[in-house]
């Protein structure tokens, strides 16, 4: 026969997918359906609910709405139920054999709605603006920890420590803020011991390659036991280096104004405003910027990274180094502007959630981000329900930012990808 | 530009990898570097590519000493390197693969990637590459990413081009392709340094060779020298290329795969619809470029992969949805593809490497117990009887060389007792002499009565081996032939293409 010449095909290999009608979120949303019968006819609570839409400060006021309970939750119930059998029908017999993520996202939405109406039954009113305000404050840390976690994954180091970075951001913000009587040097100071805590981990993964995820539970445990330490020998004993200037409110003219929205997103300190721009920068420069692919090659081919003249070490300990200082600047929210002094154990874990809220994020800065915001709104919603004194126990809605994050992450997550090298130390043979 | 090593000697601890090693390469020829695995020909360039630094020796290019200290410098001096593992990010498109260390930006660091994708298209034009800036690497054919590199490596003016054993991931035709791209580059003035094992590649594309034998320069060959010549020179003694090998005397259907189907974890279909039958004495190769599904069919006939339709039945028993403990207790005989990884426990010493699969029951074990006397009488016979070069039974696996290590796998597999061996390319990185070795054994195996499965990417020990050659192309069988098919047909099944002249 004549010699053969044949071009590789430039197209992409397209294997044949097969349809994997998995029931897992049919399921899920099966239990909370009935949970939902459960509140509309097993136990149902009468009377009114009301929801209050509106601040002092808003251009116009928006009524509160009052909603009958009984009537309301019935409804929501069965709206429920449809949703999770349509979801049943999507997963049995469309042609992806999945249902669309925004119908669960509804459902989530009108379950919570569901709840909420149950819950408040009778009480004063449940304040929607307070609820979304004091799920962002809480988120703050989370988000802040979630994008040191995600440029540190990124560039393949996994940052267990995030924790200890706001636990010493929090710390280090409350002493030389109360020293100094200035919240902007006590945020210096929080960025400074975020990069400190970073530096130690960047030391033991890169220079000695010593395993990165016990590296960050050390630090962890380290950070929190100093901490400690110094807030009973130091803080105890000078009550006046525990007691910062917090920064100021700023609201921001006109949005601030405008009604739901302009109390829960401007009319806070800079803090929350930095996480903002903080989330849009990150993601730009991880994924628009020469320094961005650079981080991102190193944290998926090292080896490819140096055979084109990329420092990977050097690589990676500038961007753990930027991670430590984000890290920081959440912990500085604790003792800037939640409260003005230090507690033990400030964090209260946050460092872990933001870590889950990486891997929901995908390892990407802005879903990473939705991710803490969903967690932090879990944890308020615990607090406010408390608050209000639903007929819940408290203990038992303790769990509910925790089975929140749990789901998230295990069951929603579907595929995502960590960064190939994530974890592994470069080491030139 | 010309490229001149001078005395260049690495050394890895007691290991002499390159011993006092001078090359020159001129512009505008192809200059094979022609040596065995271990032979210390990726070593030697890994210094010129200032990967490794070297101990003693020095690099010059137009007659000035070169010092680089990374790759980095290496680059800017114009030498550009095709890696043998691709040096690809497999989730970047090709514009950001090229551009990588080098890229061009915008204010603000901004990446320009529009520049980016017109440097590849200028350069894949040149040399009527056809290759997508926007394509994700992950997802195009192997060859067409070898392009990307040589993309990669043009796009920084490379001067000096060195090629590390390109061709182990191709067919055939890309084979051929990739010469002609070669010479293309040669005509062009580029010097052009060419590492490979096989010899007929070396004919076929070398203007000039010279063999490299235990770090050493043994000598320089002409391209006009024959197989032999050239083998004996990288061996260090006369080889016999080929094994003896009687005519098969096959026996009855022993081993039926039907309708078998591997469905990996991203859902993907990787394995489809494939069906053989293998007689008792009788060697069947599956041979394919890698990543067609190969992998993924030998899993499944071992028991690994969890979603799998279909049959597999070994002397009419079902094999499918037994435990691999159940599958080696029909009588299952597996050599991994992977050694180091899947075959053996490195930090474990030799006699416990051979008794990993029969940890269960007797002879090894009684009562719980291990029995050492037993073991180490058996790990004794098994080091003489295959040739296995160690200090003693108690060396750890880790320590031997490719060969022995896999001396080591087959000793334990084959001392079982066997009604299906299946071998998973048997001489990956293994030298000329245990080759010969693990060829002679695999006859053997068949011509006592047992079938025997070889997966192979390599052709040549496809075409040594097989009786009949199964060619698999994204998971499906492209046919199913005798084993004296010319090469040409192969290479066109191992591109999917079904030749006329090809039975069904």
């Amino acid at each position: 026969m004549t010699t053969a010449t044949l071009t590789p095909s430039a197209a992409p290999i397209v294997h044949e997918k097969v349809i994997v009608r998995s029931l897992k979120v049919p399921i899920i949303l099966d239990v909370f359906a009935i949970a939902a019968l459960v509140f509309a006819f097993g136990i149902p609570r009468r009377g009114q609910s009301s929801f209050r839409l509106s601040t002092s400060t808003d251009f116009f006021q928006i009524p509160t709405v009052v909603l009958p309970t009984v009537a309301t939750v019935v409804t929501v119930a069965i709206l429920l139920v449809v949703v999770a059998i349509l979801t049943h029908l999507l997963v049995a017999f469309s042609s992806r054999g999945r249902s669309p993520l925004w119908l669960s996202a509804v459902f989530t939405v009108l379950f919570l709605f569901l709840f909420l109406t149950w819950a408040g039954a009778d009480l004063r009113g449940i304040p929607i603006p307070g609820l979304l305000v004091g799920g962002l404050a809480l988120a703050t840390p989370l988000v802040f920890g979630s994008l040191g976690g995600v440029l540190g994954e990124r560039a393949g180091v996994v940052n267990v420590a995030i924790d200890g970075q706001l636990l010493f951001g929090a710390f280090s913000a409350a002493l030389v803020g109360s020293a100094t009587h200035s919240p902007w040097a006590g945020l210096v100071a929080a960025i400074v011991a975020g990069v400190l805590v970073s530096w130690v981990l960047a030391v033991f993964a890169l220079r000695y390659w010593v395993d990165q995820v016990i590296v960050g539970v050390v630090l962890n445990v380290l950070v929190g036991g100093l901490t400690n330490f110094f807030y009973t020998k130091v803080f105890a004993q000078v009550p006046s280096l525990n007691h910062t200037t917090k920064f100021d409110t700023i609201d921001i003219p006109g949005l601030s104004q405008i009604p739901i929205i302009g109390p829960v997103f401007f009319q806070h300190t800079i803090i929350i405003y930095i996480m903002y721009i903080a989330v849009f920068v990150v993601w730009y420069a991880l994924f628009k910027t020469r320094w961005g692919l650079r981080v991102r090659s190193v944290g998926e081919h090292p080896q490819a990274a140096d055979t084109v003249g990329i420092n990977v070490n050097r690589t990676r300990f500038w961007t753990v180094t930027v991670a430590g200082a984000v890290a920081g600047i959440g912990g500085a929210f604790y003792t800037l502007d939640s409260v003005s002094k230090f507690d033990k154990d400030i964090t209260q874990g946050a460092g872990f959630i933001a870590l889950a809220a990486v891997i929901f994020g995908q390892w990407h800065p802005i879903k990473a981000a939705l991710a803490g915001l969903l967690f932090g709104f879990a944890e308020n919603l615990q607090s406010t329900l408390g608050i209000i004194g639903s007929p819940v126990p408290s203990e038992f809605l303790l769990m509910l930012p925790y089975v929140v994050t749990i789901v998230a992450v295990a069951g929603l997550v579907g595929q995502s990808r960590a960064p190939a090298a994530d974890g592994t130390p470069y080491i030139k043979s | 530009m010309k490229l001149e090593l001078r005395g260049i000697t690495k050394r890895f601890g007691a290991l002499t990898a390159n011993d006092h090693i001078d090359l020159t390469v001129e512009p505008g020829e192809i200059h094979c570097l022609l040596g065995e695995n271990g032979a210390g020909k990726s070593t030697l360039m890994n210094v010129l590519y200032g990967l490794y630094q070297a101990d003693e020796g020095e690099i010059l290019l137009d007659d000035d000493v070169q010092h680089f200290s990374g790759p980095g410098d290496a680059m800017n001096a114009g030498i550009g390197m095709v890696h043998q593992h691709f040096m690809l990010i497999p989730v970047f498109t090709v514009a950001e693969n090229v551009m990588l260390g080098h890229e061009p930006t915008r204010l603000g660091g901004r990446l320009d990637l529009a520049a980016a994708r017109a440097k590849v298209r200028e350069i894949s034009e040149r040399f009527g590459f056809d290759v997508d800036p926007d394509a994700v690497v992950e997802e195009l054919p192997v060859g067409v990413q070898q392009r990307v590199e040589i993309i990669k490596a043009l796009s920084r003016d490379a001067k000096v081009l060195v090629f590390d054993e390109p061709t182990a991931v191709l067919t055939p035709q890309e084979t051929d392709e990739l010469m002609a791209i070669m010479r293309q580059l040669r005509d062009t003035g580029v010097a052009i340094v060419f590492i490979t094992h096989k010899l007929r590649e070396v004919r076929e594309v070398a203007d000039r060779i010279t063999v490299i034998r235990l770090g050493k320069v043994v000598g320089e060959a002409q391209p006009t020298a024959s197989n032999a010549e050239l083998a004996s020179m990288m061996v260090g003694r006369a080889v016999d290329l080929s094994i003896h090998k009687d005519p098969p005397k096959i026996g009855a259907e022993a081993f039926v795969v039907h309708d078998l189907t591997v469905i990996d974890a991203a859902d993907q279909v990787v394995v489809s619809h494939v069906g053989f039958t293998v007689h008792a004495g009788e060697v069947l190769a599956i041979a394919g470029v890698q990543g067609n599904g190969q992998t993924e069919l030998v899993e499944a006939i071992l028991g690994v992969q969890n979603r799998v339709e279909g049959s597999i039945r070994l002397d009419g028993r079902e094999l499918l949805g037994r435990s691999v403990g159940g599958v080696l207790d029909a009588g299952v005989g597996f050599v991994p593809e992977d050694r180091t990884d899947d075959g053996l426990v490195a930090e474990f010493t030799i006699a416990e490497n051979l008794m990993l699969d029969r940890s269960t029951g007797a002879p090894f074990v009684r009562g719980g117990t291990l029995q050492l006397t037993e073991l180490e009488r058996f790990a004794e016979e098994k080091i003489a009887e295959f040739d296995i070069r160690a200090q003693g039974v108690t060396t750890h696996v880790g320590r031997l060389s490719g060969g022995n290590q896999q001396k080591v796998v087959l000793a334990r597999e084959l001392s079982r007792e066997l009604r299906l061996l299946v071998v998973s390319q048997p001489t990956r990185g293994l030298d000329v002499g245990s080759i010969e070795f693990v060829h002679t054994r695999i006859v053997q195996t068949r011509d006592s009565g047992i079938p025997v499965v070889v997966v192979s990417t390599e052709l040549d020990e496809v075409v040594t081996l097989a009786d009949r050659i199964a060619v698999m192309y994204r998971g499906s069988i492209v046919g199913i032939v005798p084993g004296d098919t010319s090469r040409e047909v192969l290479g066109l099944m191992m591109a999917g293409e079904k030749p006329a002249e090809v039975a069904a």
